[in-house]
């Protein structure tokens, strides 16, 4: 157990080309961090780094009171699980378990014990025997998880490991994961492209976009106040709905839309405004809405996604399945519910501190613009 | 030099069945890695008439009975007969080609000779090889020229590549020749029998390693990434990483290699070993296949080089089922 230190870490391959960009985080003993974005943001050299796999270019990493820059992997105290599980195919899963405690000289009698305890622990006892070639997936996958725990490292790093599972094993395992985790407190450092993963197993995720940190935060902190436009796309599924605004005289103007927004816009000027999904509502009768045209819809079961338009600007709404839909429809959101970003970097806009205080949950008021 | 080999039909046929059946053997544990196997039962083809497939197969079988299997059936059949060395008839002498090549102490100081030059260049030629081939795999810039001079002696002819490595051993402008004199060494390749046999193992295991050099690098290359990494967190030396897993994830490729290789040395050494003592001395170092040679094309004992064929055959056919059975089973396949 040990807290993890990256500091103004980067990674510069030949050729200038620099994959990560001055990363700091402060991870806390026993934290599970999410490391989260598109493929080719970094995230995978940011891990493969702390694991000693690839040399730190700039900046330092420290491992309990440790800087290890410049350790050997193998003296790192971490344990790392690949994402193609990275089992020695020629050793049985005992051996596998084994291996890397009989390489640091630990007594037999220790070594079985500890084995035989991962094993109960991820229910791979039948199997100690088998080579991976006779192992399915999951049990392969149980099995690097299970060479991870016998070493009883400092920090677990995991790069991307349930992509190679089915859908339905994944989420199984996810909640494996993250039950072993509480349950040893182990610092852990877990890379993934699936924000679903990301959302449900971090106690911090780090969003990363071009080898630089977008935002570090709680889950939920994240989803609610996504720091960017590229974070509020990429955290929640269906991705929040970027439109072209622009806030005059207090009001937000949506096409021939015009918002009020109680004299609290954050800025003036054109503005890229979000809104979640499961935000817009149907509007009543008599209430003030804008005009949805539906392009198509998508049922998942629980709900329904409808995209389509507002002023030409495409959206997607998430509704319950008992919702009649005919034709166009008339839908409203909540102010309070709105994101503002700069259309030039991105950045979140926040409005007045005042504004969650002191207002009532403000609905909206529309007057067509003439 | 060439054509003497093709005039063994005996040995040569002997070596072709053998080699061709271990060829095959040996691809399919390299087919075994990619996924082959699953496609070609999908592709499963009917043919409406019964004689399709056969007329199909028939050429290859053809290529098969005449150059492998006739030329062994005649060698098996002639070791039984004393011929006339001008060709006048032959007669039936029952086992004595045997029982007179199994008693001559030239014949076993011989074969003896050639288990230890057989020993020598499989050793060596898949040692340094294999050597090479890691070292190679770990070099980040530049390798692939360093790869290219590696590989360029397997890519040129193999008696050109043969007589640049018997001019190393020149005696007025041979490199090595000099380097040893240096030493104080003195060679003298084909009067001398312990200088003619260190030369003759010399040039064909350097003949030999850039055709390892291959196979243990792609075999190198074969070993997943993560394996790797995986061990390199486990297990901090990397003299212990390569023999606990780099070592046992190469076995299909040095088997492979290690059948090829004790097949090369006894065998297609045959152009080295001609070059080396043909027109020189009679003390001299020669493996079984040059007596084969020697006794049957030299001596016109074709009786006598027959039975030295079939001989060989069986030596052959014992080593690959002491291979396959003894040493595969320490093998793992992917």
């Amino acid at each position: 157990m040990a807290a993890i230190t990256i500091a103004e870490v980067s990674k510069i391959y030949h050729g200038n080309v620099e994959a990560v960009k001055s990363v700091s985080i402060d991870i806390e003993d026993g934290e599970f961090i999410v490391l989260v974005g598109p493929s080719g943001c970094g995230k995978s050299t940011l891990l493969r780094m702390v694991a000693g796999l690839e040399t730190i270019s700039k900046g330092t990493v420290t491992i309990g009171s440790r800087v290890i820059n410049d350790v050997d992997p193998a003296e790192r105290d971490i344990a790392m699980v690949f994402q193609n599980y990275a089992l020695y195919p020629h050793m049985t899963v005992y051996d596998n378990l084994a291996y890397g405690l009989k390489n640091r000289k630990t007594p037999k009698a220790e070594i079985d014990a500890r084995v035989a305890e991962a094993a109960r622990m991820l229910e791979i006892e039948p199997y100690l025997s088998r080579k991976p070639r006779a192992l399915s997936g999951g049990q392969r996958q149980r099995v690097a998880m299970g060479r991870a725990i016998v070493r009883k490292p400092a920090a677990f790093l995991f790069d991307e490991p349930l992509s190679n599972l089915d859908a339905k094993l994944r989420v199984s395992m996810r909640g494996e994961i993250k039950r072993l985790q509480k349950r040893l407190g182990t610092t852990s450092l877990y890379v993934t492209h699936d924000q679903l993963e990301a959302m449900t197993l971090a106690d911090r995720l780090v969003v990363l976009n071009g080898g630089r940190i977008e935002q570090i935060g709680r889950p939920l902190d994240v989803y609610h106040r996504p720091a960017s436009t590229f974070v509020a796309s990429f955290i929640g599924s269906p991705a929040m709905n970027l439109v072209k605004g622009q806030i005059e005289g207090g009001s937000l103007q949506i096409g021939l839309y015009r918002i009020e927004l109680g004299g609290r816009a954050p800025v003036e000027g054109p503005v890229t405004v979000g809104l979640r999904a499961e935000d817009l509502k149907l509007a009543g009768v008599g209430e003030d809405a804008m005009l949805f045209q539906v392009d198509y819809v998508e049922e998942l079961g629980a709900q329904r996604l409808v995209h389509g338009t507002i002023e030409g600007q495409a959206l997607t709404i998430a509704l319950s399945p008992e919702t009649p839909l005919s034709g166009d429809l008339a839908v409203t959101i909540a102010v309070d519910r709105l994101h503002f970003f700069s259309p030039e970097t991105g950045k979140r806009l926040e409005r007045g501190t005042s504004f969650v205080s002191d207002a009532p949950a403000q609905t909206l008021r529309l007057e067509t613009a003439s | 030099m060439t054509t003497a080999t093709d005039l063994l039909p005996a040995s040569r046929g002997g070596t072709g069945t053998k080699t061709g059946g271990r060829r095959f053997g040996a691809f399919r544990f390299f087919g075994g890695q990619s996924n082959s196997g699953g496609e070609g039962a999908a592709k499963r083809v009917q043919f409406s008439s019964p004689f399709l497939p056969y007329l199909f197969l028939a050429p290859q079988l053809a290529i098969i009975f005449i150059f492998f299997y006739w030329p062994s059936v005649q060698a098996i059949q002639s070791s039984f007969y004393l011929e006339d060395p001008f060709g006048f008839g032959s007669t039936f002498v029952g086992m004595t080609n045997y029982t007179d090549v199994l008693k001559s102490g030239e014949y076993l100081g011989i074969a003896r000779f050639t288990a230890v030059f057989t020993a020598l260049v499989t050793f060596f030629a898949l040692s340094i090889g294999l050597l090479l081939a890691v070292k190679a795999d770990g070099v980040i810039r530049g390798n692939a020229a360093y790869k290219t001079l590696l590989i360029w002696v397997y890519a040129i002819a193999p008696p050109v590549a043969g007589l640049i490595g018997m001019m190393f051993f020149d005696q007025h402008i041979g490199p090595i020749v000099e380097l040893a004199r240096w030493f104080g060494w003195d060679i003298k390749v084909g009067l001398n029998y312990f200088d003619t046999a260190f030369s003759m193992v010399v040039v064909s295991v350097w003949k030999q390693i850039p055709y390892n050099f291959i196979f243990f690098l792609s075999g190198l290359q074969g070993i997943p990434v993560s394996v790797r990494e995986a061990a390199a967190i486990d297990c901090r030396s990397g003299f212990r990483r390569f023999w606990t897993v780099i070592l046992p994830l190469l076995a299909p490729t040095a088997f492979f290699l290690l059948i090829i290789n004790v097949t090369y040395a006894l065998f297609d050494t045959f152009g080295v070993i001609d070059v080396m003592v043909k027109d020189k001395a009679a003390n001299n170092p020669i493996t079984l296949v040059y007596k084969v040679y020697m006794d049957g094309f030299r001596g016109n004992d074709l009786g006598g080089s027959s039975a030295q064929s079939v001989i060989l055959m069986l030596i052959v056919f014992v080593l690959t089922i002491f291979q396959f059975r003894f040493i595969e089973r320490r093998v793992h396949y992917n």
